[in-house]
C-alpha cells in the first residue's frame, strides 16, 4: 500500500494513526525520512483533521491520500460526505475493523457499511497484489473529469492489513504514464478567484446531488475503461465481480471482502464431491453493478448472500438488500438465504463454507430469517 | 517583509470583500475582514469555518471573496489549511506553482470551541497560516447562543436571564494564553476602531515563518443588542474601558500596543449593550463588581507580563 | 436550472455578490457633504458592506446599490461630512 502510494506520485498524505492501519503510515514515515516519498507528510491530530487537510491539499490540484480504519473512518464520516459533494478526487485506505461498542481490533466491514451512502466509490480487495492494484487503479478512477469521486479501497484489518503475502510490483514509469498528473476543474489560483463549499438552497441541493448521483453512474463504466487500461501494461484484471462456477451451480453464494477466497475452496471442494455450488465475489461494491451481478444468477436455483456486519433492525444486511434489490429490479425471484458471518473478526472455514453451502440447499429459504452464523449458542 | 502601514491613501482601491453579501448592516466581522485583507497581499488564500461570515459571504450563486475562498465544515479551517500549506509545498517541490500566504477565519464558536483541537494540531505542526479569529462572542449565526468566548455576565440564548440565573456565569476563555503556550511566533488582539494597531499586527504576523494568530473584536449589532451606527464606537470602548486590551506577543514577549493609562469605567461599555442591561439591576451588583474586577486584574496581569517577559527573552528579528 | 448546467461541487466565481441588489434593507441613506468631507477615508476604512467607492485624489462616493443604511459612516465621520437621512 505504501509502496503504491510511493509510485503514484502522491503529493500530500495526511493521516492518524489507527490500528490496524498504523503500519501504512509507518512505512511512508519511513519512505519520507530515506527521502524515497517526495511530497508531504502530514501527522494530523485526528482523523476528521485528516480528511480535512486533504480538503485543503486537494484543492491546490495536489494528489492526496489518506488512510483509516473502524473508529476513525467514524470520526471522519461528517467529511466523508463533504469530501464527495465537493468533488474532490481523494483516494484512501480503510483496513475495515468492526465499530465499538464493545471496543475490538478485528475485522468486519461494519465500518464502511455505516458510511456506504458518503458519495465515495467503494472497492473491495481480497488479496494483498488486488490492494496495490485498485489503488493505483483508483487514483485513474477518481481524477477521471467523468467521475470526480473520492473512493476508498476498503480491506479487512489484520486479516489483509497485516498479510505477507507475494506482490509482483510493476515498475514506476508505466504507472505514472497511466496516471498523467491530476487535472483538476477547479482549483485555488490567485489569478481567478473561486469560492470553494458555497452554502445551497432547497432551490440547488437536490440538483448538486444529482450531479453527484451521475458521476457515482458515469463510475461503473469508467471503471472498465480503467481497469482494460491497467491490464494493457500490467497483464491483471478483477473485474468489478469475480464469478467461480455461476454458469453451472444450483447455489450461488454472493459476497465481498477476502473471506470469498475461503468460499471458493469450500465451494471447490464442494464440487469436487458432485455438488454445484458457485462464488460470485463482489469487488466493486459503490456504485453496484446491478447489472454484472444480475447477470451471474439467472440461471442458479438458490442465492446465499454474505455480510460481514450486521444492520439492526433492518430485513437484512447491507450486501443482501443490494442484491435482493438488484434481483428484484431485473424482475428475478429466487430464494436468497442472509447470513451474517465474521463479526468482530470471527474467522471463517473452509468447513463452515460448506455448512452454509448446505444450508441454502436443505430447503427453501423464503420465510428464512437472517442466519447469525458462527454465535456462540 | 512587508511595508509598514503609513496611512489610509496607501491601502489597495481594489476591494478584497465584493459588497452585495447577506451580513447585518453594522455588522463587525466584515470589518474585520476588509481590514485584515486591505493589510495583506493581493495573493491571500482563505479558508474558513462555517458561521454567520461564511453563510452570508458564500450563498450559491453569489460569493462576495475576491480571494480564493475555501469553506469546509465548522470545526476544521485550521486544519483545512494545513492541507493547502501542504499541498502548496508539494507542487512547488516539484516545480508546480508557488506558496502564498493563507489566512484562516473563524468566528469564536469556531475556534474556542468546535474548532480548538485543529487549530492546536495546526499550531504544533507549524504549518504557515494567519488564523484571525473574529470574536462576536456567540453563535450568532444559530441565533445568539453561548460559546467559550462569552463574556462573564452576558445574556444569550442559552444563558438567559431569569430570576434563578442572570446571564453566563462562567468568564470568557483565555484564547489567546492558550495559542501563546504553543509558542508561536507572534499572537496578538486588535480591534476594528484601531485599524492602524490591526493592520500593522496583520502584516507582523504575516512576515512571520509559521503559525500566527490575531484574536479580533467583532461587535455584533444583533446578537448584543445595540443600533447599527455604534459598532466602531463599541469596539473602541471595548479597548478604552480595557474591557479588550490590545497587545502582542512576539517570541513570547508581551507588549500592551495601545496601553490605556485612564481607562473609562467598563459601565461605559456594558450600558450600551442591550445584553447587558439586566447588570444595572440592584441584584446583580456583585456580579457587576465581578466584571470589573476581572478586567483590572487582566490588564494588570498583562503589564506584569509586558515587564516580566521583556527583561527575560532577547528581542528577536523577524 | 438543469442539474446538468450547475457548477462541479457548488464551486462559484469570486466577487459575484456584487450583481445583489441589498438597497432594499435600508431605512435611511448616507448623504456626503462634499463641501465638509476631507478626503480622509475613515469613513471608508470603517463601512461594512463596501459601500463607500474611492475614487482619484481620495474622494469618495456612496455606492447606494450596496449600502444597508448602517450609519457607521455617519458616526465615525471626523468632519461630522455624512448625514443619515430618512429614504423617501
Amino acid at each position: 500500500m505504501a509502496e503504491a502510494v510511493r509510485q503514484c506520485d502522491v503529493d500530500v498524505v495526511a493521516a492518524y494513526p489507527i490500528t490496524p492501519q498504523t503500519i501504512i503510515v509507518e512505512k511512508l514515515a519511513e519512505y519520507v525520512a530515506d527521502g524515497r516519498f517526495k511530497g508531504e507528510f502530514v501527522p494530523v491530530e485526528s482523523e476528521h483533521s485528516a480528511l480535512s487537510a486533504c480538503v485543503g491539499a486537494s484543492a491546490t490540484g495536489a494528489r492526496v491520500f489518506t488512510a483509516t480504519s473502524s473508529q476513525g473512518l467514524a470520526y471522519m464520516h461528517e467529511m466523508l460526505y463533504n469530501v464527495s459533494g465537493m468533488r474532490f478526487p481523494i483516494v484512501m485506505a480503510v483496513a475495515n475493523r468492526a465499530l465499538s461498542a464493545p471496543l475490538v481490533l478485528n475485522a468486519d466491514h461494519s465500518d464502511m457499511m455505516a458510511s456506504r451512502d458518503s458519495g465515495w466509490i467503494q472497492v473491495y480487495a481480497e488479496n494483498v497484489e488486488e490492494i496495490y492494484d485498485r489503488t493505483i487503479q483508483l487514483f485513474r478512477l477518481s481524477e477521471d473529469p467523468r467521475v470526480m469521486l473520492p473512493s476508498a479501497i476498503n480491506f479487512e484489518g489484520f486479516i489483509l492489513s497485516h498479510d505477507k503475502e507475494r506482490v509482483r510490483l510493476l515498475e514506476d514509469e508505466p504507472i505514472l504514464k497511466f496516471l498523467g498528473r491530476p487535472r483538476p476543474k477547479h482549483k485555488i489560483d490567485p489569478d481567478a478567484p473561486l469560492t470553494f463549499g458555497a452554502i445551497a438552497t432547497p432551490d440547488t441541493y437536490y440538483e448538486f446531488r444529482m450531479q453527484q448521483t451521475e458521476a457515482m453512474n458515469n463510475a461503473l463504466h469508467v471503471f472498465e475503461e480503467v481497469e482494460m487500461e491497467f491490464e494493457s501494461f500490467s497483464g491483471r484484471k478483477y473485474g468489478a465481480v469475480d464469478a467461480y462456477n455461476t454458469d453451472r451451480a444450483d447455489v450461488i453464494m454472493v459476497i465481498n471482502g477476502s473471506a470469498a477466497g475461503t468460499m471458493r475452496a469450500a465451494a471447490r471442494a464442494l464440487n469436487a464431491a458432485g455438488e454445484k455450488a458457485g462464488v460470485l465475489a463482489i469487488k466493486l461494491y459503490r456504485p453496484f453493478p446491478m447489472e454484472q451481478v444480475v447477470s451471474h444468477l439467472f440461471q442458479t436455483k438458490a442465492v446465499i448472500t454474505m455480510d460481514r456486519s450486521i444492520s439492526p433492525g433492518a430485513p437484512s444486511g447491507p450486501i443482501s438488500e443490494d442484491v435482493k434489490s438488484a434481483m428484484h429490479l431485473a424482475g428475478l425471484t429466487k430464494p436468497v438465504l442472509s447470513v451474517v458471518y465474521g463479526i468482530g473478526g470471527r474467522d471463517l472455514s473452509v468447513e463452515d463454507g460448506k455448512n452454509i453451502f448446505g444450508m441454502a440447499k436443505e430447503g427453501n429459504s423464503f420465510g428464512t430469517p437472517t442466519v447469525m452464523y458462527g454465535v456462540k449458542a | 517583509m512587508l511595508e509598514p502601514i503609513k496611512g489610509l491613501k496607501e491601502l489597495p482601491t481594489e476591494e478584497p470583500l465584493s459588497p452585495g453579501h447577506r451580513l447585518c448592516p453594522g455588522c463587525g466581522a466584515s470589518i474585520v475582514v476588509r481590514q485584515v485583507l486591505l493589510a495583506a497581499p493581493k495573493d491571500t488564500i482563505v479558508a474558513e469555518a462555517t458561521g454567520c461570515l461564511e453563510v452570508s459571504t458564500a450563498l450559491y450563486p453569489y460569493s462576495a471573496w475576491n480571494r480564493p475562498w475555501i469553506h469546509s465544515a465548522f470545526e476544521n479551517a485550521a486544519a483545512v489549511a494545513s492541507g493547502i500549506d501542504s499541498g502548496f509545498k508539494a507542487l512547488a517541490r516539484r516545480g508546480e506553482g508557488k506558496e502564498h500566504p493563507i489566512i484562516v477565519f473563524g468566528g469564536d464558536g469556531g475556534t474556542y470551541d468546535i474548532g480548538i483541537q485543529a487549530l492546536s494540531g495546526a499550531i504544533e505542526r507549524g504549518h504557515k497560516f494567519l488564523y484571525v479569529c473574529y470574536d462576536n462572542e456567540a453563535y450568532m449565526n444559530t441565533g445568539i447562543q453561548r460559546s467559550g468566548g462569552t463574556p462573564r455576565g452576558a445574556w444569550t440564548t442559552t444563558t438567559q436571564v431569569g430570576s434563578a440565573r442572570a446571564g453566563k456565569q462562567e468568564t470568557k476563555k483565555d484564547l489567546l494564553s492558550i495559542v501563546v503556550a504553543h509558542r508561536v511566533p507572534y499572537a496578538a488582539t486588535a480591534s476594528i476602531s484601531h485599524w492602524r494597531d490591526l493592520m500593522t499586527k496583520v502584516r507582523k504576523a504575516l512576515s512571520k515563518d509559521g503559525p500566527t494568530f490575531l484574536h479580533v473584536m467583532a461587535p455584533c449589532t444583533r446578537g448584543w443588542r445595540f443600533d447599527s451606527e455604534k459598532t466602531i464606537r463599541m469596539a473602541r470602548l471595548a479597548v478604552e474601558t480595557r474591557f479588550f486590551p490590545l497587545y502582542e506577543v512576539d517570541n513570547g514577549v508581551y507588549k500592551i500596543t495601545f496601553p490605556v493609562s485612564s481607562p473609562k469605567p467598563v459601565e461605559e461599555y456594558l450600558k450600551l449593550q442591550g445584553r447587558y442591561s439586566h447588570m444595572f439591576q440592584p441584584q446583580n451588583a456583585a456580579a457587576l463588581d465581578t466584571i470589573k474586577k476581572e478586567v483590572d486584574e487582566n490588564y494588570r496581569h498583562l503589564e506584569k507580563l509586558s515587564q516580566f517577559t521583556s527583561q527575560l527573552y532577547a528581542p528577536q528579528t523577524a | 436550472m438543469s442539474w446538468k448546467q450547475l457548477e462541479e461541487g457548488a464551486v462559484v466565481k469570486g466577487g459575484t455578490s456584487a450583481s445583489y441588489i441589498v438597497s432594499g434593507w435600508r431605512v435611511k441613506r448616507p448623504i456626503i457633504n462634499e463641501s465638509k468631507c476631507t478626503n480622509c477615508l475613515i469613513c471608508w476604512i470603517y463601512c461594512p458592506e463596501p459601500a463607500i467607492v474611492r475614487h482619484e485624489g481620495g474622494k469618495v462616493t456612496i455606492d447606494y446599490d450596496h449600502c444597508k443604511g448602517c450609519g457607521i459612516c455617519e458616526t465615525e465621520c471626523p468632519p461630522k461630512a455624512i448625514t443619515m437621512v430618512r429614504e423617501p
